[in-house]
């Protein structure tokens, strides 16, 4: 198919499907509408298990089961990114070798490193009261040691980041999850659910039963996943060298 | 004016995923054509928390704001937005892993050199 062809039908395809979700569009309820009823029911849920973040109970509380299949999708990409970008035999390893760094940008970044690290611990571990949790915590937390990269070089940043301890972190994380499912399995009446601890008092930081728990594993997991993810594209960037030049490769 | 605001984020909400598909199949490098595949969920985003939106609410968060003082959003659909980031940037990082490897085989990103099959 050439490109004039390939156009033509992507513009008469897109017309109509424009037209449809336009269509779709007029008929959905109002935009900033009053009538939510399944927020408001999980606003009341999340109240009377003393959660104050309400996104965080319906992701490890109310839709905890959901939750254990996006951290199973999170796994399989990382384990897809390290089988795929792994060193091939007709590929070499070159220690990268220390580059000049501006002043400014070594000072700031390594300045910047323990605050960025400790707001992404604190983000995970207030996940149950105010805005944030593990998906967002693991991300700044992973991306707090890549200043040192930054700052001074690659070298520095390996010897941070032993890569198996790494990747064993993520596969732990995701049994802390698995794990603190089946003891609701056990000790309570089913699997994640969040009748195992006491709730706590309302807008602490030990409220909302097992919400801290889980949030803590999924910032364990995320924050593994993105230093492990990280390290293997900057494997390919900064130490993988291809025997026969760029680009190229056996047909 | 009202019946045009009311369904306004809908319809910006389909406009970024047109706009995302039509990078798709123009695309003339991998790369470009996975960032086209990131503007194309952009839009369920924008969807998402669009449903979601009350008028006058604030976050569906009660560790600074009375419970039953103010109207919050819809928490269940940000709770999908942030299912949506996630598995969208794992999504991302596979296909660009792809995209190495397709460069390191064939020597090129542009997805009309790829056409025929190589061993």
């Amino acid at each position: 198919m050439n490109r004039r062809i390939r156009l033509w039908l992507v513009a008469v395809a897109g017309t109509a499907l424009a037209a449809l979700l336009v269509a779709a569009c007029l008929d959905l309820p109002d935009f900033g509408g009053d009538r939510h009823p399944y927020g408001d029911r999980a606003v009341d849920a999340s109240l009377a298990r003393h959660t104050a973040n309400t996104v965080a109970s319906v992701n490890f509380d109310q839709r905890a089961f959901d939750t254990l299949g996006e951290l199973t999708v999170l796994f399989a990409a990382v384990v897809g990114c390290v089988v795929l970008l792994r060193q091939t035999r007709d590929e070499h390893r070159a220690r990268p070798e220390p580059e000049p760094v501006a002043r400014p940008v070594r000072r700031y970044a390594l300045a910047v490193l323990p605050v960025a690290l400790l707001t992404g611990l604190y983000v995970i571990a207030h996940g149950q009261l105010s805005p944030g949790g593990g998906f967002q915590g693991g991300v700044v937390a992973a991306t707090a040691l890549h200043l040192l990269y930054l700052g001074a070089d690659y070298r520095a940043l390996e010897r941070v980041r032993p890569l198996g301890l790494y990747e064993a972190g993520d596969a732990v994380a995701v049994s802390a999850y698995l794990v603190t499912g089946l003891a609701g399995l056990i000790g309570a009446t089913a699997f994640l659910a969040n009748t195992l601890l006491p709730y706590g008092t309302f807008n602490t930081l030990s409220s909302g039963g097992t919400v801290p728990l889980l949030n803590a594993a999924v910032g364990m997991e995320v924050a593994c996943a993105v230093v492990v993810l990280l390290a293997r594209f900057l494997d390919q960037a900064v130490e993988i060298e291809d025997p026969t030049g760029k680009g190229s490769g056996t047909p | 004016m009202t019946a045009v605001t009311h369904v306004l984020p809908y319809l910006v909400a389909v406009w970024i995923f047109l706009i995302g598909c039509y990078g798709l199949a123009t695309s003339r490098n991998l790369i470009h054509a996975v960032g086209c595949l990131s503007v194309c969920q952009a839009a369920t985003y924008v969807l998402l928390l669009a449903v979601g939106y009350r008028d006058g609410a604030t976050a569906p968060v009660f560790s600074d704001v009375e419970p039953g003082s103010r109207p919050v959003v819809d928490p269940v659909v940000q709770a999908l937005a942030l299912t949506d980031v996630v598995v969208g940037a794992t999504v991302t990082a596979l296909l660009l892993a792809l995209v190495v490897q397709v460069a390191k085989r064939h020597g090129t990103v542009d997805p009309d050199e790829l056409s025929e099959l190589r061993g």
